[in-house]
């Protein structure tokens, strides 16, 4: 399972890559977008997959007896996920307004802050 | 009291909810932020003071264990960049009163601001990787929504690429956490300096310091990834670009310096590739600079110079040389504030920010001159004024360590500042101002009344005021860079500072 | 869009929603769910009824501007946050428990009102973007 979840990872990398690589305004949010959920997918990794309980003692032990899976990477990829899911908004509201603005899709056409 | 840590952040926070139940009064939000600064800039203060006098602190967020859960740690450079971004923030907030039009600050320019503060802050002064992360997130929101508010065409054009790198640095941030947790089991900075260690892979412990290098790298703009730092920072008004100018980058060299100190120390790594990558940045940024014939842009060019001086610095790795890197990193986060309220109000006086069309300053407005004279060779560093102290130790440290292409490329950004700061003098001060001005498109600086026209110029003075300080007493700002230089390479005593119950 | 099937379901669909979207929140201390997802929910719940009557329609019912829950939620967080700094002198964010448990909802500590907080803000920042997103378009 692991493996096959490293194999998506990297292809989301690479497809995420691909597409920010494109010319166009919405591909390169798309892209951005895979990408940021290859990096989740990677964090969630991380932690090593366990079939275990949640790491809770109960009231009348001292110590957790059985296998129990790591929490801290499922608070991070939540709280990445939510940081991102805001970025994502923003993203689209941005390339909508740049369309409306600059009325153009094609990232090439986009040097004017550059000329000097 | 070590809750004194949360203080600064929990201030900001109140401030930024208060300015969003005022959203549509402008008035009171102005009179808000200017009190918010002004108290915020006291208790930064204040937990200077208790650091300075009482040495390193830290607080357990929701009162967790230190491996297991959030510490906020207080040490000497995290403070001092708090009192400083405070201090950026207060003459910002002054300057928006009039700098920023009304319209804007009906979107929420105000409580944005506060909140980008908060961020800055919080990135400072904490003690977890990904932690910093979520700072780093609040801080680049913060700043989109700052970039983007007025969305004029540039502006627009602008925050694209600068939402897309950053958004990309971002993920390779995350990226490098996700490898150093697998690789480690641990994210809290004092832990990880002393797992890293003992891990037997070097290879992947290279692998993950580089990508955290590539992932602070774009945030600071060193080469290559500076390119949307000019194609970003002259769209928005002169207030947003002082903050972003002042401060956005130089916390992206922040985060360089603490991971790179304390998790991957020279010792275990080699930074003579963070040498390389320096000194090209100085080379770019320079040659950048001397090129532009806009004088926002100039300023932008001559961050990406100076962030190389910074990058150069620390590549040395000596105790002497990071003296240096501290002490030009709190300058520069002053003067380069100030010369781009300088290039507001340069832009209302004149009507434009292109060289070739301002001009006529020396002799309109000799006092406003002078005053701007203070940042403009400040950034050159002509003694007594605060950039020349911390070249001695820069060089010094360079010849120290015979690193020889970090001392040429030093003398060779210091000259080419001197020559862009000559030609902006030249065309912006000594200049007459050219005839057939452009129309007029918005409220010169003129037509304000004088109670106004101070509003501009008091933080101007303000920053001025402190950059003079740093050149004057350049001895107490070496004190403080040489006391922080030792605490972050020798880190022991942060490390137990954390531990300790 | 005009649907009798979608108008006549969202009115019976909205209350069930924002039902589901408290008991989401509620269940999130041990449980999965939380303020975040329960938020999403009920905007979610929102979105639908815009779909089917009209965005014009759902900002009549909800009479507030939903960003206006924005700064609503950010102080009830803070506060919650800042209430063991101000009672015991904790750090920021420590666990404050009431000790007895209420009947249905189950223990109440600080962290429920933190979570209620996010749950604010996470509907007015969903339906402020939703609702601008959909009137310029």
């Amino acid at each position: 399972m692991e493996f096959l979840l490293a194999i998506i990872t990297g292809v989301l990398y690479a497809s995420g890559i691909y597409l920010i690589l494109r010319r166009s305004l919405v591909k390169l949010i798309i892209g951005l977008v895979l990408l940021g959920n290859g990096v989740n997918l990677l964090l969630f990794l991380m932690g090593g997959l366990t079939k275990g309980s949640p790491p809770i003692i109960a009231d009348n032990v001292k110590t957790i007896g059985e296998i129990y899976a790591d929490p801290l990477p499922q608070a991070l990829v939540l709280t990445a996920i939510v940081i991102s899911f805001g970025l994502q908004s923003f993203a689209i509201i941005l390339i909508k307004r740049a369309y409306k603005v600059l009325k153009t899709d094609d990232l090439d056409t986009l040097n004017e802050t550059d000329n000097i | 009291m070590n809750a004194i840590i949360t203080y600064p952040l929990i201030f900001q926070a109140i401030v930024s909810i208060v300015l969003l139940f005022l959203w549509q009064n402008v008035k009171a939000q102005r009179m808000v932020s200017i009190i918010g600064s002004a108290i915020g800039l006291s208790i930064s203060v204040v937990l200077f003071n208790q650091v300075w006098q009482k040495g390193t602190i830290a607080i357990q967020m929701g009162n967790w264990e230190a491996p297991f859960g959030i510490t906020l740690v207080a040490d000497t450079f995290a403070v001092t960049m708090v009192v400083l971004a405070h201090i950026v923030a207060m003459a910002v907030s002054l300057f928006s009163t009039k700098g920023i039009v009304a319209s804007r600050v009906k979107f929420g320019y105000f409580p944005i601001m506060h909140l980008m503060i908060m961020g800055l802050s919080g990135a400072f002064l904490t003690g977890d990787i990904f932690n910093l992360y979520v700072w780093f997130e609040v801080i680049i929101i913060s700043s989109f929504v700052l970039l983007t508010i007025g969305g004029k065409k540039a502006q627009i054009e602008g925050a694209v690429k600068y939402f897309t790198l950053n958004m990309l640095a971002s993920i390779i941030f995350l990226t490098a956490i996700a490898l150093l947790y697998g690789t480690t089991g641990t994210l809290n900075m004092a832990e990880l300096a002393t797992i890293i260690p003992e891990i037997e892979d070097r290879g992947l412990v290279k692998i993950i310091a580089l990508i955290f290098f590539l992932a602070f790298g774009v945030k600071a703009g060193v080469f290559p990834m500076y390119v949307w730092l000019p194609a970003a920072y002259h769209t928005p008004p002169a207030a947003v670009s002082s903050l972003f100018g002042g401060l956005l980058t130089k916390l992206g060299v922040y985060a360089i310096i603490r991971v790179f100190t304390m998790v991957f120390p020279v010792g275990l790594f080699t930074y003579e590739w963070i040498g390389i990558v320096g000194v090209l940045t100085i080379l770019s940024g320079a040659l950048g600079a001397f090129v532009q014939k806009d004088i926002v842009k100039v300023f932008s060019y001559l961050i990406i110079c100076h962030i190389g001086f910074m990058i150069a610095g620390f590549s040395i790795g000596t105790q002497l040389a990071l003296t240096g890197v501290l002490f030009y990193m709190f300058h520069d986060i002053i003067v380069k504030s100030n010369l781009f309220l300088v290039s507001g109000v340069l832009h209302r006086i004149t009507g434009s920010t292109k060289l070739a069309s301002m001009g006529g300053i020396m002799e309109n407005k000799t006092t406003l001159a002078i005053l701007f004279a203070i940042p403009l060779f400040s950034l050159v560093g002509i003694p007594p004024l605060s950039g020349f102290w911390p070249k001695i130790s820069l060089f010094g440290g360079a010849i120290v360590s015979q690193k020889w292409y970090v001392l040429a490329a030093l003398i060779f950004g210091s000259f080419m500042t001197l020559l862009v700061v000559a030609k902006v003098w030249l065309a912006v001060f000594s200049k007459p101002l050219p005839v057939g001005s452009p129309k007029k498109l918005f409220k010169y600086f003129d037509d304000f009344n004088p109670s106004e026209k101070r509003i501009l110029v008091i933080p101007i003075l303000l920053l001025a005021i402190v950059s003079l300080y740093f050149g004057l007493f350049a001895e107490h700002i070496q004190q403080l860079s040489a006391r922080i230089a030792d605490e972050l390479i020798n880190n022991q005593t942060y490390i137990e500072t954390v531990f300790r119950k | 869009m005009k649907s009798v099937i979608l108008k006549t379901a969202s009115t019976y669909l909205l209350p069930l929603l924002l039902l589901f979207s408290v008991f989401v929140l509620l269940r999130g201390h041990y449980l999965p769910g939380g303020g975040f997802i329960g938020g999403l929910v009920a905007s979610i719940a929102f979105v639908l009824h815009a779909f089917a009557n009209g965005l014009q329609n759902t900002r009549f019912m909800l009479r507030i501007h939903p960003g206006f829950l924005i700064p609503i939620g950010l102080s009830l967080a803070l506060i919650a946050g800042i209430a063991p700094m101000l009672i015991d002198g904790s750090p920021f964010l420590t666990g404050l428990w009431f000790p007895n448990p209420i009947p249905v909802i189950g223990m109440i500590g600080s962290a429920l009102f933190f979570d209620i907080g996010v749950f604010l803000v996470v509907i007015g920042v969903s339906l402020t973007i939703i609702f601008t997103i959909s009137e310029s378009a």
